[in-house]
């Protein structure tokens, strides 16, 4: 009697929680829709943003593609935007070629793929998939968004001051970012630049707390570690990842606005600029490297790590197969976590450090190599005697796949720190990182987006479009950045403004190529509008999506087409079982989903599957305790 | 004309998209079937085979315009350790691109073949612990192949500079390279302390350095063939960084902390010219690390000397303190007689226009 009993109270308890949060849902529309804590309205506004700043980075490099194609060209017909960043010659200002290199990889690195990817999805997936009715903490989340509003607004605002944004290169590296009297774009718009990435710290350090924290606490029951889908578990090394690292971009910015404003020598030692000896002594340059490094490097695993768990997640899916090597794929991304933080150096292999370090660093760095083709492999056998439907999802997802061999397999040439000699800084640099943490993560984005826009706003996007959108941008992305390795090979540097003082008629060798380059971009950039399009339009047009479009066993298809806040209008479902048995022998469907028990699927089960069967009393169980946890 | 040709591409571009999204809903409902399976739609096979043609067009374009490219990359090296980076480069390359394109082929081969097919179920396979542990232990095996002889040419390339290495000093400012020797009599580069900047004095030379007395600045880099060369390289205000493409060298220009890199030019200029069959082929110094505005056009031309050709060159330079005499005021007390060498008997009028030539 006393569990009816009890049963019956968690069920009043229920009920009473549910008018509770029935209140919430008479919030106004400043609070359900801007300063709002449920993780899917945080997740939206992420992505929004992230959409928009992806189009004023992908701008940018169009503009300074131009001039790189077409170095003849006269940009009189941009100077209605630019005014005057275009001199009277009708030629783009050469400092302001450098600010535009300089925002496009910083709206680019920071902006779109750690925010606009890593921020959408990990705020929208997680408690979706372990299973929760929001974040840890709603209140932080919120605002770390607002923050990263804040820097956003910050950053946007130094495109349009007088001495233009920061020019030095997305990694800043001072003495060129200290010295305002070394180049305009190192005054107040440096001062901009570092202003706002210390807010988007910030708001990235809020963000990854809440994740750990909802990762580890909120995990519905039965939802073990080892049930996690992968996505979940590369959300969880990303945050891992960038709370330890962004505190150390964080000290070397700070450090660098001690040097600009209060007169430090953090990084600058015996300087002679603009006929003037500064008094500075005694600080290194080399110092900001490390540190910029120290989070540099594992920056581009936040990057990467979320695309390839969404991946992991869309591949297995639409190839209606468990991914293959589901621990060997935590292990490598666990491997490739821990081996982030111990390779930044292979970006300083010719700054005059110490050639033993320089050796330290490349045996380590080849060692990030293994994990990472382990998860190629994968992918690839995932594929092996599958039954693929090609979803644009799916299509990003094979993409994705191509472009982290293609760009990755150039990183055992860069990682060797006596080929890097050559390489460095050129062109070939260029095109490694921008197939295998550029393209490869846009296209994460982009499958994302495909396969959970059903959820995020109950319709569905246009497939044709989709393809077409894919073909496009996946034939365009290789055709911008496959040639330009040869380009490396011929010993270009990057951020040229032109290449004339390479002479012996080394520019007029790959002019053609540039131009093909250029004109790629172009392409490749104009074939985004049909996203965003598409995009747009769904949102409000679309076709009004099915419960589980894509046939998937992860448990955000489980909600309502609609979530409201709180996700589950009922119990929080219980998990029983790994989220890939796609195509199982015996089964009726070919899918499986995460909450149906096994003593459901006696046809199916495993020899040891059967033995779970004892366990979902003990699941079941945890019910009362797990509601309790969202008593408030 | 080319604006006309990109509005009608863009135009032709969404026509062709409506036509192609027209007839396949066109197609659809002819065909009579909102396939009861809503998620694969008739593209399904398109896109499947359009993956495997995409790897095939991508292998022949990709070989062709490798050919096509490969007369214009860099010659080959002009240093000893470059001919064997080099060659590194070309093996690892050969194993990378191995590597490239059976993955890529696999990848895109799966894709055509396992298109879906109603009549097919998956096959569920979701581990195989021993081709995991093949395709850990191989890629590390390469890995570690790679890595040990790269380190020993790192190793080798980095070492210490021989003795009777001739030592030049490049200092990068903005935006140009400022050359020094160390002169005939020593062989040894005198101290240069950034606060004794002056107009003439653009490097700051300290002479009260008796090292310093012989050192000569130039405009241009020359190097004598087939002997170590060490470049003690320091940077003025920024950072820079020294890039001799032909000669595989690179290495940073940092302010407040001396650089240095050693190696051997082994192909005179002459050579190289009649090599590449470009009577005005010069070798250069770029910049690689981004500095500012002049970034770009931070260069300035080597020239590579039989070594007699090279002896000959030092020894009609004339040292800094020969063609800026002034200088001497700042020698020290018990230096000035050994300073006073270097200066000419018959004292130039005055120094200005030389020594404005030599900045």
């Amino acid at each position: 009697m006393s569990t009816a009993i009890s049963t019956a109270e968690e069920v009043h308890t229920h009920d009473h929680d549910h008018d509770h949060e029935h209140e919430h849902h008479e919030l106004g529309f400043i609070r359900t829709y801007i300063f709002s804590e449920d993780h899917k309205t945080i997740a939206k506004q992420y992505l929004i943003s992230g959409i928009l700043w992806a189009f004023l980075g992908g701008s940018l490099s169009i503009i300074f593609r131009l001039q790189l194609g077409f170095p003849g060209m006269s940009m009189e017909w941009i100077r209605p935007l630019l005014g005057g960043w275009i001199d009277e010659s009708g030629k783009l200002d050469k400092e302001f070629y450098l600010a535009m290199v300089t925002m496009h990889g910083t709206i680019m690195v920071f902006f779109v793929l750690t925010a606009g990817l890593s921020g959408t999805f990990s705020n929208f997936l997680i408690p979706l998939q372990v299973g929760a009715r929001d974040m840890a903490s709603g209140f932080i989340n919120m605002l770390s968004y607002w923050f990263f509003f804040l820097s956003s607004v910050i950053m946007f605002s130094s495109l349009f001051i007088e001495t233009g944004p920061a020019s030095g290169g997305w990694v800043i590296y001072p003495p060129l970012s200290a010295l305002p009297q070394a180049m305009p774009g190192s005054g107040l718009g440096m001062t901009l630049w570092l202003t706002s990435m210390t807010f988007f710290i910030v708001s990235s350090l809020m963000g990854g707390i809440n994740y750990i924290c909802t990762i580890i606490n909120l995990r519905t029951r039965g939802m073990t570690f080892t049930r996690m889908p992968l996505t979940i578990w590369s959300f969880f090394f990303t945050a891992v990842l960038g709370l330890l690292s962004f505190p150390v971009l964080l000290s070397a910015a700070l450090l660098l606005i001690f040097d600009r404003s209060f007169g430090t020598s953090f990084y600058l030692s015996e300087i002679y600029i603009q006929g003037q000896a500064l008094p500075n002594v005694g600080g290194s340059a080399i110092l900001y490297q490390h540190l910029f490094w120290f989070l540099g490097h594992p920056e581009v695993y936040i990057v990467l790590l979320p695309a390839l768990g969404m991946t992991s997640e869309i591949i297995a899916t639409n190839s209606r197969k468990p991914i293959f090597g589901y621990r060997a794929m935590i292990g490598s991304m666990m491997g490739i976590t821990a081996l982030a933080f111990i390779v930044w150096a292979h970006h300083m292999f010719v700054t005059g450090m110490n050639p033993f370090l320089g050796s330290v660093f490349m045996f380590l760095t080849l060692i990030i190599a293994v994990p990472s083709a382990v998860k190629a492999f994968n992918y690839i056998t995932t594929l092996w005697k599958g039954n693929l439907v090609f979803t644009p999802a799916m299509l990003f997802s094979i993409g994705l796949v191509s472009m982290f061999i293609s760009g990755g397999v150039t990183g055992i040439i860069l990682g060797n720190s006596a080929l890097d000699i050559n390489l460095h800084d050129t062109y070939f640099v260029v095109a490694h990182f921008h197939l295998v943490m550029g393209a490869a993560s846009f296209f994460g984005l982009m499958a994302g987006v495909y396969h959970w826009f059903p959820k995020m706003f109950g319709r569905m996007m246009n497939k044709s479009l989709g393809y077409i959108h894919f073909w496009f941008t996946f034939v365009g992305v290789y055709m911008v950045f496959f040639p330009m390795h040869y380009i490396g090979i011929a010993g270009f540097p990057r951020r040229y403004y032109t290449f004339t003082a390479l002479g012996n008629d080394s520019m007029a060798a790959f002019t053609d190529m540039n131009m093909f380059i250029s004109i790629a971009a172009i392409i490749t950039f104009g074939a985004q509008a049909i996203f965003a399009w598409n995009f747009f339009y769904s949102i409000f047009k679309g076709k009004i999506a099915p419960a589980n479009p894509w046939k998937s066993n992860t448990l955000e298809w489980t909600t309502p087409i609609n979530p409201e806040h709180g996700n589950w209008p009922g119990e929080i479902p219980a998990v029983y079982r790994w989220p890939y048995d796609y195509s199982k022998p015996g089964a009726p469907d070919d899918f499986i989903p995460q909450n149906v028990p096994h003593s459901a699927t006696l046809e199916s089960n495993l020899p040891e599957e059967n033995a779970e069967i004892a366990r979902e009393k003990d699941i079941d169980g945890l019910l009362g305790a797990q509601n309790e946890s969202y008593k408030h | 004309m080319n604006y006309l040709i990109g509005l009608l591409a863009i135009v032709f571009f969404f026509l062709a998209v409506s036509v192609i999204t027209k007839s396949v809903k066109l197609n659809n409902k002819l065909s009579g079937t909102e396939e009861e399976d809503s998620t694969v739609d008739n593209f399904n096979n398109a896109n499947g085979i359009g993956m495997l043609i995409f790897w095939l067009l991508f292998v022949i374009l990709g070989s062709w315009s490798f050919l096509h490219s490969k007369p214009d990359f860099l010659p080959v090296a002009a240093s000893e350790h470059g001919v064997r980076t080099d060659s590194m480069f070309w093996t690892s390359m050969a194993v990378v691109t191995f590597a490239f394109f059976i993955s890529n082929t696999l990848l895109f081969y799966f894709a055509f073949k396992y298109r879906f097919n109603k009549n097919r179920k998956a096959t569920f396979y979701p581990v195989n612990h021993k081709l995991e542990l093949i395709w850990t232990v191989v890629p590390a095996i390469v890995m570690a192949i790679l890595v040990f002889t790269g380190w020993r040419t790192w190793r080798d390339i980095t070492s210490q500079a021989p003795s009777n290495s001739a030592v030049i000093e490049l200092t990068g400012h903005q935006f140009g390279w400022y050359v020094r020797y160390a002169g005939v009599d020593d062989s040894q580069l005198g101290n240069v302390n950034y606060k004794l900047i002056d107009e003439t004095n653009s490097l700051g030379i300290d002479f009260t350095d008796k090292n310093s007395f012989d050192d000569f600045t130039a405009t241009e880099l020359h190097l004598p063939k087939g002997q170590p060369v060490l470049l003690k390289i320091r940077a003025q205000d920024v950072l820079h960084s020294v890039y001799l493409p032909f000669h595989r060298v690179k290495m940073d220009a940092v302010p407040g902390m001396p650089t240095k890199f050693w190696f051997i030019p082994t192909i005179s200029t002459d050579e190289m010219r009649a090599k590449l069959g470009k009577p005005d082929f010069n070798f250069k110094v770029n910049c690689t690390e981004v500095c500012g505005r002049g970034h770009f056009g931070m260069s300035i031309t080597v020239f590579v000397d039989e070594p007699e050709d090279y002896k000959k060159w030092v020894a009609e330079q004339k040292p800094f303190l020969a063609t800026n005499p002034s200088y001497l005021d700042k020698v020290p007390a018990n230096l000035k007689a050994k300073a006073g060498k270097y200066i000419p008997t018959e004292p130039i009028a005055t120094d200005s226009t030389e020594a404005v030539s030599v900045n």
